[in-house]
């Protein structure tokens, strides 16, 4: 473990510095595009309901589309931020972006959470990042759809804007992938709402739980940073 | 006889000098091509002998070759057919029987490795290729044997580009799109989808093709990119409507009427690529969204398996009830939600039991070290 910041509380207990400011920007600008893009996201699929008067009145469902797009593109860049920074950042920054995988101790620590959740046991373990559970939700259920979302989402928007780079790199090969058809890769990127959807309500759920439950600030250390340490194991 | 060209040949068909001038100007600019290029195709056209053409047809409806005859420039059919000269199209030539297969025969010998292949239809692959003979043998060995001697493919509309309704789920005879037929000379192909391609698309592409003696640019999937670079909602006259959020909800309502955009009844106009609503039907007279009726993307694979053409959603299969993306979603958000709050009561009681002493709280004995 590099080097993690160690500051005591009046207690005594130790507090670590998890969540570095750049991160807990990130979390909460990616959580404000995101929650938009369900809403924007939903309402092209279902549109609300039609409008009267002159077309030149009103923009209401290119609004739509322009927050879609901008909050799209700022959650793109997100996520590469995000990612370079699991080089840059600390220990925890490290966890859902690349988790490890190859260790038998991690999926041991899987295993033993999962029985805790299901309420079976307790589990005998303390974690200061996230637990090797939550690791694990989070690289599959956020990271990589996060990523599909991206992917797909620039592939359609690469076929408003017409040739150009995004079109290149990104339209032409996904729609390759999706059997030539957009309609598939929109019916797919709608998927893959849901899919963040059911991350966000299981994500929300376990940290209003934890935060209840151990009697620790989780919800604060997003904001803050900071998280007591007490006795931990580490994942790997 | 050997050396005729395109010109001699449309002269003997009675086409004017000036109707000839005409119809390569208006080529050029169909195929987007800068007008100096109009100059070009006329003098390729009196100098170059003219290429032959098979035209073959396959499980198929005719539309292709309905379309093209309908070519909304009279000019341009006549001048394209007498053109291409259809050594051989079962559907539009005056031999018949023998006759006509001797022909196939005949311009494979005579022009080998120099005629072009045009494909409408596609051939169905299972018992052998039982379920679409022509001249007495399968469609496909005669298919085969043509492109081995051919010197470039056109698939001709959805059918040949992609398989069309014959290939719909399940696809029983196994139509196959051209480009996929197992054991077919690998030739270069050029796919003209759309059920049936517009007209002006099918007669810039063969004019382009034997002026040129190449393809146009072509895109990732094999299409003309002149014609397939955009879909139809990017230059769709309805477009304000679109953007500005005003829909047709039912085809009879008061934003049918108004002609707004068709996006809530179902139009795949953002998910087409073709040249409808630039080239338009008929002599450019309308096209389906003009007419009051949402696009059904003719021109895309796969669309013959989609679902309703009314829809904006499509019915996903495989879930062996009719569903979308929405219906699946909220079911599994909702059942994730159900099992979220079941959790957390069950959490709940555990807790309080935990404090009433009823079991050992286990989860403050830490082990490990930081
Ligand atoms: C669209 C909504 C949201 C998304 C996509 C999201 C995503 C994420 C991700 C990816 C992480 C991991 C951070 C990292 O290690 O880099 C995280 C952590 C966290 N998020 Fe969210 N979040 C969302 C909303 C919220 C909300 C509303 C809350 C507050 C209730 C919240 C509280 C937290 C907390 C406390 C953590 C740390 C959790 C832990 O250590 O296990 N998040 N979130
Ligand atoms: C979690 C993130 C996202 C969610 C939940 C989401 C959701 C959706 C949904 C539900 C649709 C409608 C699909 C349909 O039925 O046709 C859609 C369309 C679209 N999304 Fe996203 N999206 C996300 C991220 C992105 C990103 C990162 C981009 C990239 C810029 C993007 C670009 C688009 C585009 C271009 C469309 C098509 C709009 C149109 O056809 O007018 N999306 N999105
Ligand atoms: S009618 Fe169809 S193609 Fe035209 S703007 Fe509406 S959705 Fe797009
Ligand atoms: S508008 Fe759509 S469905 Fe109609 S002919 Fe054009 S591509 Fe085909």
């Amino acid at each position: 473990m590099a080097s993690t910041p160690v500051d005591d509380t009046p207690q005594g207990e130790p507090l670590v510095y998890v969540y570095e400011a750049p991160v807990r920007l990130w979390h909460w600008v990616n959580a404000t595009a995101i929650t938009l893009l369900f809403v924007t996201g939903y309402l092209i699929g279902s549109p609300p309901p039609s409008l009267n008067g002159e077309p030149s009145a009103h923009y209401l469902f290119g609004w739509i589309r322009f927050i879609h797009f901008s909050c799209g593109q700022i959650m793109a860049v997100g996520i590469i931020f995000r990612f370079y920074w699991s080089f840059v950042g600390n220990y925890f920054s490290r966890e859902i972006i690349r988790p490890p995988v190859l260790s038998r101790k991690f999926w041991k620590g899987v295993m033993l959470e999962t029985k805790s959740y299901a309420l079976a046991e307790h589990s005998s373990r303390r974690y200061v990042g996230h637990n090797p559970l939550a690791i694990l939700s989070m690289h599959v259920l956020f990271v990589w759809v996060a990523v599909f979302m991206v992917v797909t989402g620039l592939a359609l928007y690469g076929e408003g804007e017409g040739p150009g780079w995004i079109h290149t790199v990104f339209t032409g090969p996904v729609l390759l992938l999706f059997g030539n058809n957009s309609l598939t890769v929109h019916t797919w990127h709608h998927f893959g709402m849901w899919a963040m959807v059911i991350f966000v309500l299981v994500h929300i759920y376990a940290a209003v739980r934890e935060d209840i439950l151990s009697r620790e600030a989780i919800i604060t250390s997003m904001i803050s940073g900071w998280r007591k340490a007490r006795k931990v194991t580490p994942i790997d | 006889m050997a050396t005729e060209t395109f010109y001699d040949v449309m002269r003997r068909q009675g086409i004017t000098r000036r109707s000839f001038t005409k119809f390569c100007s208006l080529t050029a600019a169909a195929l987007g091509l800068p007008p100096a290029y109009a100059a070009e195709i006329q003098n390729a056209m009196e100098t170059k002998p003219r290429i032959p053409v098979l035209w073959m047809h396959g499980l198929e409806c005719t539309c292709c070759s309905e379309s093209f005859i309908r070519s909304g420039h009279p000019l341009a059919k006549d001048v394209i057919l007498s053109m291409i000269s259809l050594d051989y199209d079962d559907t539009l030539m005056a031999a018949a029987g023998h006759q006509a297969e001797a022909i196939v025969q005949e311009t494979i010998q005579k022009y080998d490795g120099n005629f072009i292949l045009a494909v409408e239809g596609n051939p169905p692959l299972n018992q052998e290729g039982m379920s679409c003979i022509i001249g007495g043998r399968p469609f496909l060995e005669q298919l085969k044997e043509a492109a081995d001697h051919c010197k470039a493919i056109i698939s001709w509309g959805s059918c040949a580009s992609w398989g069309c309704v014959q290939a719909a789920r399940p696809n029983p005879t196994q139509a196959t799109p051209v480009h996929k037929v197992p054991g077919l000379a690998d030739k270069p192909i050029i796919k003209v989808p759309g059920c049936p391609p517009i007209a002006e698309v099918m007669t810039a592409v063969i004019a382009y093709i034997l002026t040129f003696e190449r393809f146009p640019e072509l895109d990732l999937q094999g299409r003309p990119k002149m014609f397939y670079s955009q879909r139809i909602h990017d230059k769709c006259y309805r477009r304000p409507h679109f953007d500005a959020g005003q829909f047709v909800e039912h085809f009879d309502d008061e934003g049918a009427r108004k002609g707004y955009c068709l996006y809530k009844v179902g139009c795949k106009g953002p998910t087409t690529y073709n040249a409808c609503s630039t080239v338009r039907w008929n002599g450019g007279l309308s096209f389906p969204i003009q007419a009051g009726h949402p696009c059904i993307g003719c021109s895309e694979d796969g669309f013959w398996d989609k679902g309703s053409f009314y829809n904006r959603l499509v019915d996903v299969n495989g879930f062996g009830i009719e569903a979308n993306a929405d219906k699946i979603g909220v079911t599994a958000a909702g059942a994730v939600g159900i099992a979220t709050a079941a959790h957390a009561a069950a959490s709940a009681v555990r807790r309080a039991r935990q404090k009433a002493g009823d079991e050992p709280a286990k989860a403050h004995d830490f082990e490990g070290q930081n």
